[in-house]
């Protein structure tokens, strides 16, 4: 009897030290499935969703606080990915899907007060102060950000129009009975 | 197989798997010679007819342009050059619908034709090629904008240098031409042969190659006789076949008239290159024979104008950029009204919507189909898993499990039943017998996958680039901070003026000087005890007032 409770005793203790030494020596870093549903967010970081950026989306939907039908950019394919990612039931789209757009300065109105440069999440707004700003098409993730603090109303969205490149097949219609 | 042939060089040939018998069609435009269309008013030339980075002009708008002059240089190693197909005045530089099957515009550089046809100074002929570094050969063929004019439009001197690494083998010569309708390599190969062999002779050169196969479909007999009897007439003949292989559709896709001719198969997602294999359509031989022996750049193919629509179906040697309705017109126009007009064949070919498009080194069929020809196919009914398409399939997928998670956009899965290995040559949707468009769901789904690959790497280019904005803002938030301090300290410094670093400074100095004081006294005191009696009293008497004094400092502190 003794012997087995001091065995049971002796086993637990080892195991709870190299339990506890596994947890310091392999400790993971961050949240690996917050990375995992960042890495699947568009980065728009518009803030559509509610949250102040993709990374905090993120962190809410792997904790489990947030529907994973938030992200308004990423539209249905990302719902569909990040169900299939934590096994979720994909929800429908919380908004209308937009087509992608960037921002447009116009240049007659600008009065350079740089609001839009401190508003846009990845710096795709060039300028200085009473200075004509510009936006880096290439970079503008869509996210209209700056609009609200432009105060002459001068950045508008524009759609991207599609070229032969970035041309895809529709999906095929369904073709009616005549 | 040796029944098959009415073979010069009766030899062992392999099959694929699959593969359909379609009605040819060839008949319709293949009975007469090739014919030279005039030139039109205004040649639309656009500056991405290859795969790869489009041209950049080199020409400005107003600036006169001779035949054969070089309007866009290749940007990048996946390029081509284009030259103006006649001489004239460039009147825009701008974007013009082009044959694609989006019906977008792409950048085209227009010239309005003067009609005097004025050459410019050709280049050099390289007829000594045998003795030049292959590089400069390649370089002149680049130079000349040989592209493939099979239909996909490759850079031909990418092609022709397989890296060091590599060594090419085998060199074929696909003149198969499986797809029906199309008659254009049979009219080239039956017209000028012997051009098509001093081609063969310079891709022979370039690539190494210790064997060259020209393969032939059977239904073909005048151009292999043709090609046969111009082979007798060079000292070739030790290193080239000419081999008819029987006529099955899609037999002149590259991997499958590979496999044909050589038992091989080209890896999945690989290139002929990696089994020694070059693979080059009879048109591009053609022209890199014009663009090494005569110095002459690629601005006309020929281009078959058919179907049954068409009042006089035939073949036309078009300088690049004529639009297609004046292919149409210089054959008669239409007998009827077509049902559709196609680039390209029935089974590849896209629907053109606008017939004012330019031909391009990549279209060698204008294909207008009569609404016998091209019945409505009417509703797509239900897939009923006959499996009918996996038995034609030339590549072996399972085009039913395709079909179905292309059309759930599931293309993780596709992409598992190698959605990238479809050639789109369309059997399967030929035999399917629900007529589900089979190939336009793979389509469909091969640019939705290069499209989310193009979103996901934009995606983490933008995250990048908040978190570095994030890192600044930090960054420019702690430099504030320590600014704010800096600064503080300074105020505060310049607050109290001259009174504190006085006070403190020399107050803690005077302290120590008072301890150093005390302490030499208590020594003092000390060493002096056993002789106080010699006139020490004042000292003796000053050091424990020199330890309250020090005392009395001490305290405020």
């Amino acid at each position: 009897m003794l012997i087995a409770i001091l065995a049971i005793a002796l086993l637990s203790g080892v195991f709870g030290l190299l339990l506890g030494y596994s947890a310091i020596r392999f400790k993971v870093e961050g949240d690996p499935v917050a990375d995992q549903v960042e890495s699947l967010l568009p980065q728009t970081q518009c803030g559509q969703c509610g949250y102040p950026g993709c990374r905090p989306y993120a962190e809410a939907v792997a904790r489990g606080e947030e529907e994973i039908n938030r992200c308004v950019p990423g539209g249905e394919a990302t719902v569909r990915t990040l169900a299939d990612l934590l096994g979720r039931d994909p929800v429908a789209l919380a908004v209308e899907e937009k087509p992608p757009a960037v921002a447009v300065i116009e240049e007659q109105t600008c009065i350079g007060c740089t609001l839009c440069l401190q508003a846009c999440p990845v710096d795709a707004i060039v300028g200085a102060p009473k200075q004509l700003h510009g936006i880096i098409a290439a970079e503008c993730t869509g996210c209209e950000l700056c609009l609200p603090p432009c105060p002459v109303e001068c950045i508008h969205m524009v759609p991207v129009g599609t070229d032969i490149p970035h041309w895809r097949w529709p999906y095929p219609a369904e073709r009616k009975a005549a | 197989m040796s029944h098959l042939a009415p073979a010069p060089s009766p030899r062992r040939l392999w099959t694929f798997h699959g593969g359909i018998h379609v009605p040819d069609e060839k008949a319709l435009s293949n009975g007469g010679p090739i014919d030279p269309i005039p030139l039109p008013p205004r040649l639309v030339i656009p500056l991405a007819q290859h795969i790869g980075t489009p041209a950049r002009p080199c020409v400005r708008v107003g600036e006169r342009v001779l035949k054969g002059q070089l309007i866009g240089e290749p940007q990048g190693y996946v390029s081509s050059a284009v030259h103006a197909s006649s001489s004239g005045l460039v009147v825009a530089i701008e974007p013009r619908p082009v044959p694609h099957p989006s019906g977008l515009s792409a950048p085209c550089v227009v010239i309005e034709v003067d009609g005097e046809d004025a050459c410019a100074p050709l280049a050099e002929p390289l007829t000594d090629y045998v003795h030049l570094d292959p590089s400069v050969v390649r370089e002149r063929v680049r130079w000349a904008g040989v592209v493939g004019l099979g239909g996909a439009s490759f850079p031909t001197s990418v092609k022709l240098n397989p890296g060091p690494d590599r060594r090419l083998k085998t060199l074929i010569i696909n003149g198969a031409e499986c797809e029906p309708y199309i008659t254009c390599d049979d009219r080239l190969m039956r017209e000028q042969p012997a051009r098509i062999l001093e081609g063969v002779r310079i891709l022979r050169h370039l690539a190494g190659a210790e064997r060259i196969l020209i393969g032939i479909e059977d239904n073909k007999a005048a151009a292999i006789s043709a090609l046969v009897q111009a082979l007798a007439a060079t000292d070739l003949q030790q290193l080239v076949s000419v081999i008819p292989i029987p006529t099955l559709y899609p037999s002149g896709g590259e991997r499958q008239l590979i496999r044909i001719l050589t038992g091989l198969e080209v890896p999945s997602h690989g290139i002929p290159a990696q089994i020694g294999i070059l693979c080059q359509n009879v048109g591009t031989a053609a022209a890199v024979a014009d663009a090494v022996l005569r110095g002459q750049p690629l601005i006309s193919r020929v281009v078959t104008v058919t179907g049954r629509s068409v009042a006089a179906p035939r073949n036309l040697e078009v300088p690049i950029g004529t639009p297609a309705s004046a292919l149409i017109a210089h054959c008669g126009g239409y007998r009827q009204p077509p049902r559709k007009l196609l680039c390209g064949g029935p089974m590849m070919g896209f629907e053109l919507r606008d017939a004012e498009v330019p031909v391009t080194k990549a279209t060698n069929c204008l294909l207008a189909l009569t609404a016998a020809e091209a019945p409505d196919p009417g509703p797509a009914l239900a897939c009923i898993r006959c499996g009918r398409c996996a038995e034609v399939c030339p590549v072996r997928l399972l085009p039913q499990q395709l079909y179905w998670h292309s059309r759930a956009k599931d293309l993780d899965r596709a992409q598992d039943y190698n959605l990238f290995d479809c050639i789109e040559c369309g059997c399967c949707a030929a035999v399917c017998p629900s007529h589900i468009p089979l190939v336009h769901y793979y389509r469909y789904a091969k640019t939705e996958v290069w499209a989310r690959e193009q979103d996901r790497r934009k995606a983490e280019q933008a995250r990048l680039r908040h978190q570095a904005r994030l890192e600044r803002l930090e960054r420019q938030e702690q430099e504030r901070k320590a600014k704010l301090r800096r600064k503080k300290e300074s105020l505060e410094g310049k607050g109290e003026g001259e009174a504190k670093p006085a006070s403190e400074d020399p107050r803690r100095a005077a302290i120590e000087a008072a301890r150093q004081r005390a302490a030499a006294k208590k020594q003092a005191a000390i060493e002096g005890l056993p002789t106080a009696g010699k006139g020490s009293g004042p000292s003796g008497a000053s050091a424990p007032r020199a330890a309250e004094t020090a005392k009395r400092i001490e305290e405020p502190t």
